[in-house]
This record gives C-alpha cells, structure tokens and sequence, in this order.
C-alpha cells in the first residue's frame, strides 16, 4: 500500500501563476516589452522633434567641412580644407596624448606616495597621507580651473615671459620650450638607440640566466645605461651632431618657433596626474598592507636591505592586489580627461559635443559616437590590464 | 698556602656589593621625543635628507597657504580696490570682502531673498534627517529612514520649488543655485542611487537571462562613458526622446543623469556586498520558506548593505564632487557662482579667482573629509567582531 502510494503519487498540481519557470517567463517578457517600449517612445518622439526642427540625421556630417580651428593639432587639419571626420581623429589623439601621458605620470607618482605613506619617516608618512586627504577630497574640476585659471593663466603675458636658460619661455600662453629637429644622419642615433635597447634585453636575459646558475650577479642596470644612452650619444657625435634646435624667438607680439605646450595641456595634464595620483597611492598602500608582515621579515633576516626588499620581495606580491583596481583609476583617469571641456583643450569631448555638435545639431549622432568612443577605450584598456593582471596573479594548482 | 689563598680571596670579596643597585634610567637619547626624532626621522644618512627635504616643502607650502589666507589677506574692503596691490603695498593673499559680498549668492544663487527662508529651513530638516540617521543611539531609527527616503524628498520639493495651494510662491529652478544646488543634487543621487543601485545589483545577479541582460548592459555601459557625456545625454537628448509637453526641467535633467551615473556605481558596490555573504545564508533563508522579496528583505540585504556601508559612502563621496561637472552644462552649482563671481568686473584682481577656488575647495573638503572619516569610524565599528 505504501510502495503504491509513493509511485502512484503526482507531483501536486501547481497552479499556473505558481509555477516558478512560467513566472520568470512572465517578468522577462514583461520587462523586455517596457524597454522595447521604452526605446520606440523615445525613437519615434526624436524623429518626430527632429523633423520639425529641420535637422538632417545620419552620419552625412562626417565628410563635410568642419570650418572651425583647433589649437593643437597632432595631424595635419586646416579649418577650410578638413572635414569634420578629421576633426574627430584630432580630438581623440589629442584625448589619448594627455589621458597616455596622464597614466604614466600618475603612476610614478601615485606609487612614490603610496610607499611614502608606509614610510618609518614620520614626517614623510604625514605629509603623504596629507596630500592624498586634500587632493582626493577637492572635485577635480575645481582643481582643473584652479590650476588653469589661477596659476597658468595669471603668470605674465607674453612680453614679460619668463625666461629660462636655453630657450626655456614660460607665460600665460603655455611653455615654450626648443623644437629639436632632425638633419641628415639622425637615422645612425636611431639605429643605435635601437641596437642599445635590444642588446639591454638580451643583457638582462643573459645575466639572469648566469646568476641562476652560478649566483654572481651583474651590474645590469649601469651597463644598460651605457647601452642605451652611451651608445646613441656616441652615434650623435660620430656622426658629427646631425641635429638643429628650433629656438623659440621673442618678437614683439609673439614668441614663434619652437614647440609651444599650452596652458590648457599643461593644466589638464597637471590636474589628472596629481588627482589620480592620489587614489593610485591609496591602492598601492592597500596592496603593500596585503602583503604578510612576515614576508619583509624573512627578507630583512636573509639579509636585504630596504630598498631590494621592496622591490624584490613585496612589490611583486602586491602587484596581485594593486593591478585590478589599478585598472580601474586608469579608466577614471581617461574618462576623467573629458573634463578639458571646461578648461577648452581640444579633446574629443571638447570637439566633438561641443563645436561639432552645436554646429550640426545632431544631438544624437555625436553623443552616441563619443560615448562609443569611450566605451572602446575602456574596453581595450581593461583588456590590455588583465592580460597583464594574468601574469602577475597567483598561480593555483 | 691555603692561608694565602684564603686571604687572597678575602681581599677580592671585600670589594664585592652586598646590596643590589637600584635600576638606572636609560640614557637621555634612548627616550622620550629625542629618541623618537632619532628612530622616525633621523635613522640614517638618507634619512635625515629626506627628512630635511620634505620638512622644506611642507614648511614652504604651509607658509604660502597661512600667509596667502591668513597674514597677507584683505579683510575689509566694498570693491575690488581694497584687494589690489596700490592700495595695500604688499604682496595681496585671499580678499575676503569678496567672498562676503557674494556670500549670499554662494549659497543660495539667485533664489529670490525675500523666499531664502525656506531654503534655510531645507538645510535644517536636511541636517536633522542626516543627524538622526548617523547617530546610532538616535531614538527611533526606522523612522529616521522612513524620514530621511520618504518625507524628506516631498517636503523639500514642496518648499523649495513652491505650493499654490499652501501660499507658497513657485520659485522657479532657473533660480536655484550655489550650495543649494550642489546639496540638492547631492541628496537626489544620495536618496535615488541606493535603491536604483540595489534593483540593478540583484538583476545582474538575477537567474532570469533577461533581466541579467539588462542590468549589464546598463551597468557597464554607464560605468564604462564619462559623467560628462551621461549629462550632455540628459541635458541634450533627454527632451528629444520625450514628447515636447513633458519636456524636464533642466536642473530635473541634470538630476535623472547624476542619479543614472551614481546608481550604476551603487550596482557595483552593492553586488560586492552580495557576494560576500555566504551561500547557507541563501540556503537557510529558501529552508523556512521565505520568498524571494522575503529573503532578501530580511536576511540578505540587511546584512550585505552593512558590510558595504564604508563602501557605499565612498560612493557618495564620489557623487557629491561629480555634482560640480553640472557647471559645465550651465547649471548654477557652488562651483558656477564662483566661476561667475570671480569674473565679475566689481571685484575682478588677480587674486579673486584663488579666493573663490580656495572657498569653494574648503566647502567641498569639510564634507567630504567629514563623509570620508565616517566611512572609516563605520569600518572599524563592523570589522569588531572580527578582531579577538
């Protein structure tokens, strides 16, 4: 009776609005037809506001004049000849120049405060935490003006410029510093600054490889400087000095030749790198406090001193911790520079939603193409830092 | 012989203590603030010129910052000729009567000064809502919540922008501004991205595809553009997509793109937060039969949201100082009046613009700093436990 029972049972019937696959089928469609909702309300009101506003949609703009100037420009533009297509180009070399430069500088220096923090020298543990305390507390905007508008733009103009040795001028129109140029057999200091740094690599390979063996170490680092600044200044002076320096001239208006860094560069370039500077630091001290105590001990009782200790030992332990959120500062810092909007360097933020897109009106077209844009960086660089974040991570059996 | 040793040894005894010295004090330099100097700040060669080093630059950028805010500034003064050089003969540091002339616009921008009164009162309720919820032995404080989420926002709305009905004139946004606006920006991202970040967070870690789906797709696309394009989006394209008559506010608009932008990253925060609580705990809640909403009403989410609280303070930290970026966009934010003011041709001097930024940075480091240290005195309340 009761085999009969359990085999003649039924799973009891579930009333439909019950059943737990039927009720997820519901909320799902529910949910995909709001947003398809959702998406035509807005596409068919934007068509609707378009059309009687008379402005074009499409990507059309793209191959015709753009008619305005840019300030700095890393490829070949002219107001009258190029298109706005070009001008995107400009704009998001110019947004990659000083977020690249930016994630370098920020890196140096986030990673000397982070172990300054840690530091047994109090002053130096105190001063560090302080920077990092003010710098994070303060929006970066607010930073960015005041770098821009009280400092840059309130030193002399450019008749009084400051002078510095070697063709060094300094005003409120940027920093303008001598343009080196090229002469014929240039090509040999190339050639050999490259053959300085393959002959390095293979070096460090070689040493290595002899110091596993036999234990002796080699003055690698000094013989790679010989290798490569030793090698190409030799080049240089063989070949007779084969570069020129376009000085920069004061005339009476205006300073013309050589390379001018403008103040909107210089203060975008500053503002990132001190801001995001100060939250590296922050990650860089968590890693550091990851890595056990116990670690830097047995390296201090094998004898090593502080500096290798750091290097050798915890450095390359808490670069496991430090690199994921690493990768996140890095994206901040990139996404961060689309603030030169407000301080007008030419960034794509700046050319794109702002001039082209007034000049056009098609709203939707240049934000979505900016917001790509971005969304490629990121997704490139987050990319690019977990293949690096492989090789540094723990490897589990 | 054995005499003489015997003697011998008597002789050497005689110089033997036969009381114990009492323990003397360690030497001077071994203690006390020499020895510290010594071990912190002087330990070795490189030491000592670090120490001087930075020793230096502190020193030079105090003695800039004290005397440009302090000894070199002008304390009185009705227009900008007091803050120039001509007039004070020395080098010119902050002009406070700057910042006392346009005080008011500050913190209230244009909002009509007969009305300020009700944004006064804003900022007290505020400061009741964010006292009783931070105050942990505050009475009630379920009610607080209910309070700070519910009442709070209608009552604001209510006597800020106006009420015919209750004779309160309307008074429009376009006139909001200063610190009024940065705080009610503030207070829209604080209230909305909690909830908006935790609906987010439970749908990508939903068991439904779709709505997976979504929530990524929302989150990463929001987290991965600038705030910059997300308020261009909302302030640009927003009244394209919604039919003219419904047309927002434009401060409404900054408003939906802040609270977009803060709950992708609560979503993060939150989901975090998720994962660190364990599997049985998931497990034991379906055991009793909760339901969903049950189970994450009261034994998940209590306990996930308080382990992320440092965390989701972090956030707010964040969303507080990207209130600033609405300036670009042309609304008038704390940073906006003193973009305008620092400009304005009645106290224009070279020193005007240092001020205003020096006003405006110690604004936002008071809040942020203060948010900052209750983040980390909530840290180290919770991780208690942990430490035995």
């Amino acid at each position: 009776m009761a085999s009969e029972q359990v085999t003649g049972a039924r799973p009891p019937r579930v009333p439909l609005y019950n059943d737990p696959r039927v009720r997820s089928l519901v909320y799902q469609i529910v949910l995909a037809a709001g947003v398809a909702l959702l998406v035509y309300g807005a596409v068919t009101n934007a068509a609707d506001h378009l059309q009687k506003a008379h402005i074009a949609s499409g990507f059309g703009f793209w191959n015709q004049t753009a008619g305005f100037d840019i300030s700095q420009t890393l490829i070949a533009y002219t107001s009258s000849g190029s298109t706005y297509g070009r001008a995107f180009w400009v704009g998001l070399l110019n947004t990659l120049l000083v977020a690249g430069l930016g994630i370098v500088l920020a890196t140096i220096l986030g990673f000397v405060i982070g172990i300054a923090r840690l530091s047994t020298n109090w002053i130096v543990a105190r001063a560090a935490s302080g920077y990092v305390e003010t710098i994070r507390n303060i929006p970066l905007l607010l930073q960015l003006l005041f770098w821009y508008n009280a400092v840059l733009k309130a030193l002399p103009n450019i008749r009084d410029s400051l002078v510095f040795g070697g063709g060094v001028y300094l005003n409120n129109r940027g920093l303008m510093v001598p343009k080196p140029q090229a002469l014929a057999g240039f090509g040999w200091v190339e050639l050999a600054f490259a053959i300085g740094i393959v002959a390095t690599v293979a070096l460090h390979l070689w040493a290595r490889r002899r110091q596993m063996r036999t234990g002796r170490q080699l003055p690698v680092f000094w013989l790679g400087l010989v290798l490569i600044v030793g090698l190409p200044l030799a080049a240089f002076f063989a070949a007779g000095g084969p570069l020129h320096f376009d000085m920069p001239q004061a005339g009476r208006f205006n300073i013309t030749g050589g390379v001018d860094l403008q103040p909107e560069f210089v203060a975008l370039l500053l503002g990132l790198t001190t801001y995001t500077a100060a939250f590296i630091a922050e990650v860089v001290r968590a890693g550091i406090l990851a890595v056990a105590r116990g670690q830097a001990e047995a390296a201090y009782s094998l004898g090593l001193t502080p500096g290798p200790t750091l290097r050798l030992v915890v450095i390359p332990q808490a670069m496991r911790v430090i690199v994921p959120p690493l990768t996140n500062q890095y994206l901040n810092l990139i996404k961060n520079s689309s603030l030169a909007v407000a301080i007008g360097y030419p960034d794509l933020v700046q050319i794109f939603t702002g001039t082209v897109l007034n000049q056009t009106g098609q709203a939707v077209e240049v934000v979505a193409i900016t917001m790509l844009v971005y969304l490629t960086i990121s997704l490139v660089t987050s990319f690019a830092m977990n293949l690096y974040n492989r090789r540094v991570a723990l490897v589990e059996r | 012989m054995t005499m003489a040793e015997g003697d011998l040894a008597v002789t050497e005894l005689r110089f033997v203590r036969s009381q114990f010295l009492g323990p003397q004090p360690p030497p001077a330099r071994m203690t006390g603030a020499v020895a510290w100097v010594r071990a912190n700040l002087l330990s070795t060669p490189s030491n000592i010129a670090l120490t001087v080093v930075v020793l230096a630059l502190v020193v030079w950028i105090l003695y800039g910052v004290i005397g440009f805010l302090f000894v070199d500034a002008v304390w009185t003064g009705s227009d900008r000729t007091a803050c120039l050089m001509s007039t004070v003969h020395h080098e010119v540091g902050a002009c406070w009567p700057f910042v006392k002339d346009r005080l008011a616009y500050f913190t209230y921008g244009s909002y009509p000064i007969p009305q300020r009164w009700r944004v006064d009162l804003f900022f007290a309720l505020l400061a009741v809502g964010v006292a009783w919820l931070l105050w942990l032995r505050a009475p009630r404080r379920d009610l607080g919540i209910l309070y700070f989420f519910i009442v709070l926002p209608i009552v604001s709305f209510i006597l800020l922008h106006g009420f015919a009905v209750i004779d309160l004139p309307v008074v429009d946004t376009v006139l909001w501004g200063g610190v009024l606006v940065t705080i009610v920006l503030a207070t829209v991202g604080i209230v909305v991205s909690l909830p908006i970040g935790v609906v987010l967070a439970l749908g990508r870690r939903s068991r439904m595809p779709m709505v997976r789906l979504f929530s990524t797709v929302f989150i990463e696309f929001v987290r991965g553009v600038p705030l910059i394009t997300v308020l261009f989006m909302a302030s640009v394209m927003l009244p394209l997509f919604v039919p003219q008559q419904y047309e927002p506010d434009k401060l409404v608009r900054a408003m939906i793109g802040i609270a977009l932008f803060a709950s992708a990253y609560m979503a993060e925060v939150v989901r975090a937060g998720l994962q660190a609580i364990s599997k049985g705990q998931y497990e034991g809640a379906m055991a009793v039969g909760l339901s969903y909403p049950l189970m994450m009403r009261f034994i998940i989410l209590p306990q996930a949201l308080r382990i992320t609280i440092p965390n989701i303070v972090n956030t707010y930290i964040g969303l507080f100082k990207d209130t600033s970026l609405v300036t670009i966009i042309g609304i008038f934010d704390l940073l906006n009046t003193v973009e305008v003011s620092r400009v304005d041709p009645k106290w224009a001097t070279p020193v005007t613009s240092t001020t205003g930024y020096a006003v405006a940075a110690i604004f936002y480091l008071v809040f942020c700093y203060g948010m900052s240290r209750y983040a980390r005195a909530t840290e180290a309340r919770l991780s208690k436990g942990e430490k035995r």
